[in-house]
């Protein structure tokens, strides 16, 4: 407009001094913000210049462009002519709109609980076929026993079985003492302290033994199989074996099921030994029941069908354990972040489904009356 | 001219892995301004040498000055990694890794602003335009900022790899194989991209590669890794007079050939 001027307008001049960089780029937008309606701006005393700084330089100007008036730059040197004109020509052309955050109403709730109901449904139907196929490969595996993998079997079996022996005994030792402590309380009162045997080995024997033990092979075993079979789906290696002609199913999955279901039982016993080695200690010293005298009580009152009763519950855990981890494993997708989160949801699955189906057995066995 | 000074020396670099030694002895300099290329065959480590530099393998013996700074015996850099100060090393240096490492959990925009949220007291606003900026300069859609790495082609994977390595505007750009992977087309696109971003932004480039195309066309001086130590250095033409047999097959095989610029046959 003022270039309209029938007078020629003396060209306004403005500076920029010292660096112009990224760590000085507030105070140069500072500068450049006050800066009134210019022509020329002179960078001849810019010490250094980088692209953030001329992104400076070059969004002012076209801002001023935006009003209709044209600033050149002088003073620069060649190589500071160069990043400003690469820059200017970057800086993109529309102003993207930045994302916005979605918006919640009252019926989102609905919305999501809809699409969790559908998500679930769907992951249910995959879960089922996953399963068919697990018992596919099994049943072909039983057929022809030369298939298995025997070397992942034992190293399976030491990782998710022998080494968890120490964390399994202990947990079984310390809920005996728990179960002695609490049910001495009660019994006291009636004068019924040699019944704490019967409550210690049935709740042990029938219950909480294999219960706990599940629970931490659950924690220790599901997020593992989960770990390094989502691991190998991230970097191919899945894929790999498939255009190879190899199963991973056969390779990966079996092995780990067939592992637990041989160790998840032996656990559950030594779980439920130590329970009763803790019960019985603890009976001693606050019931003074000696150890003898808990043999018998144990012998006359618990009969065999109790143990069994627990320790037919095993394999079935194990075959949930083991499954939902190697499922979570192989849905694993290229982020890390579904790595994280299918580990967490194996672990969570694995032990609501073994609680789940430990309620479903109690009610199965009370029914049949064993 | 006034005589470039060295941005980077490594002086009696060693490197050993156990008994196995990687680098013995090894002295290398990187001239202000220069694109260095660092050839040598696979498991010569060339990887470890860059590794090395910037502060991510401790050296078994040996100094390695950046800019000034001793990388690892130097405060702050061996004590805080995470430095506000935007003169430390760590903060004039750009590293662009073989497959871009973008963080999987952010976009490719997030991934820009990250070392400038971290680093830097600069507005969301501004940030956001300045990552918009390089994710235009290494020639991606603008497009491109909203999506996540996982949605991303290997060769824009190694753009917007590129795009965070300048969110600080280094002073020196490590670039790990920059066109391994890509179309021969992308590689020279991202060649070019290379060359025109170091002139631009006055940049030492500090290039390792397999690709001798690449060579050609970005490279100023070349560096052959070798027998633990840098063997030679020099310009293209030097490395065409070189006896030694390795460098020499390298130079001259037939796919050094193919990517001589003037056709040599």
């Amino acid at each position: 407009m003022s270039s309209a001027d029938a007078k020629t307008p003396t060209p306004r001049l403005a500076e920029l001094a010292g660096d112009v960089t990224l760590s000085s780029l507030s105070k140069s937008r500072e500068v450049l913000d006050r800066l009134g309606d210019i022509d020329t701006l002179d960078l001849s005393r810019v010490t250094a210049l980088d692209t953030a700084g001329a992104w400076a330089i070059a969004s002012f100007q076209a801002g001023q462009a935006a009003k209709g008036r044209r600033v050149a730059v002088s003073g620069a040197t060649a190589a500071q002519s160069m990043l400003l004109e690469t820059v200017a020509a970057a800086i993109p052309a529309v102003r993207r709109r930045r994302r916005r955050l979605p918006h919640h109403e009252a019926g989102d709730i609905v919305v999501r609980l809809g699409k969790s109901v559908s998500a679930f449904a769907a992951s249910l139907g995959q879960n089922i076929g996953f399963v068919g196929l697990v018992m596919i490969r099994l049943a072909a595996t039983v057929r022809h026993p030369s298939r298995l993998r025997v070397t992942a079997l034992t190293h399976h079996m030491e990782q998710a079985g022998l080494n968890a022996v120490p964390i399994v005994a202990l947990m079984g030792f310390l809920i005996g003492i728990v179960l002695a402590f609490q049910g001495a309380a009660q019994l006291q009162q009636f004068g019924a302290e040699l019944y704490v045997v019967d409550l210690i080995s049935i709740s042990i024997l029938r219950e909480l033994g294999i219960l706990l033990t599940a629970i931490i092979v659950a924690g220790r075993s599901a997020s593992a199989f989960t770990a390094s079979i989502g691991s190998m789906k991230m970097r191919e290696e899945i894929d790999a074996m498939r255009v190879l002609g190899l199963d991973p199913i056969e390779l990966l999955v079996l092995p780990r099921v067939i592992a637990l279901l041989i160790t998840l039982p032996l656990l559950g016993f030594i779980a439920s030994m130590s329970g009763l080695v803790g019960g019985a200690l603890m009976a001693w010293i606050d019931l003074g029941i000696s150890p003898a005298m808990f043999r018998t009580q144990l012998l006359a009152d618990t009969t065999v069908s109790h143990a069994l009763v627990g320790l037919s519950k095993a394999p079935i855990f194990a075959a949930i354990i083991a499954v939902v981890g190697c499922y979570q494993g192989l849905q694993v997708a290229g982020n890390t972040d579904s790595l994280g989160s299918r580990t967490s949801r194996s672990v969570v699955v694995a032990i609501f489904l073994v609680i789940v189906v430990d309620a479903l057995a109690s009610i199965f066995f009370s029914v049949w009356g064993i | 001219m006034m005589e470039p000074a060295p941005v980077i020396s490594v002086r009696n670099l060693t490197n050993r892995f156990g008994k196995h030694t990687i680098h013995q002895e090894l002295d290398l300099d990187v001239l202000r301004g220069e694109v260095l290329g660092v050839v040598g065959a696979s498991g010569s480590g060339k990887s470890v040498l860059l590794r090395s530099i910037v502060g991510l393998q401790k050296p078994s013996a040996g100094t390695i000055t950046v800019l000034g700074t001793k990388v690892l015996t130097d405060p702050p850099s061996q004590t805080d990694q995470r430095t506000d100060d935007p003169e430390a090393v760590q903060n004039r240096w750009g590293v662009m890794f073989q497959d871009g490492a973008l963080f999987s959990s952010l976009t490719v925009r997030e991934n820009v602003e990250a070392p400038m949220r971290e680093k830097l007291d600069i507005d969301a606003a501004t940030r956001a335009a300045l990552a918009d900026l390089r994710i235009a300069m290494v020639g991606l859609p603008p497009k491109a900022g909203d999506l996540s790495p996982s949605e991303l082609s290997g060769g824009m994977r190694k753009r917007a790899g590129l795009a965070r390595a300048l969110a600080l505007d280094p002073q020196i750009l490590f670039l790990d194989e920059p066109t391994a992977g890509l179309d021969p087309i992308s590689a020279s696109d991202f060649d070019s991209l290379i060359v025109s971003l170091q002139r631009a932004l006055g940049l030492t480039v500090f290039l390792v590669t397999h690709d001798l195309d690449t060579l050609h066309a970005t490279c100023d001086r070349i560096a052959v890794l070798s027998d633990k130590r840098v063997l030679v250095t020099g310009t293209m033409a030097d490395m065409l007079t070189v006896k030694d047999p390795w460098v020499h097959a390298y130079f001259h095989g037939p796919r050094a050939h193919a990517a001589q610029p003037h056709g040599a046959s």
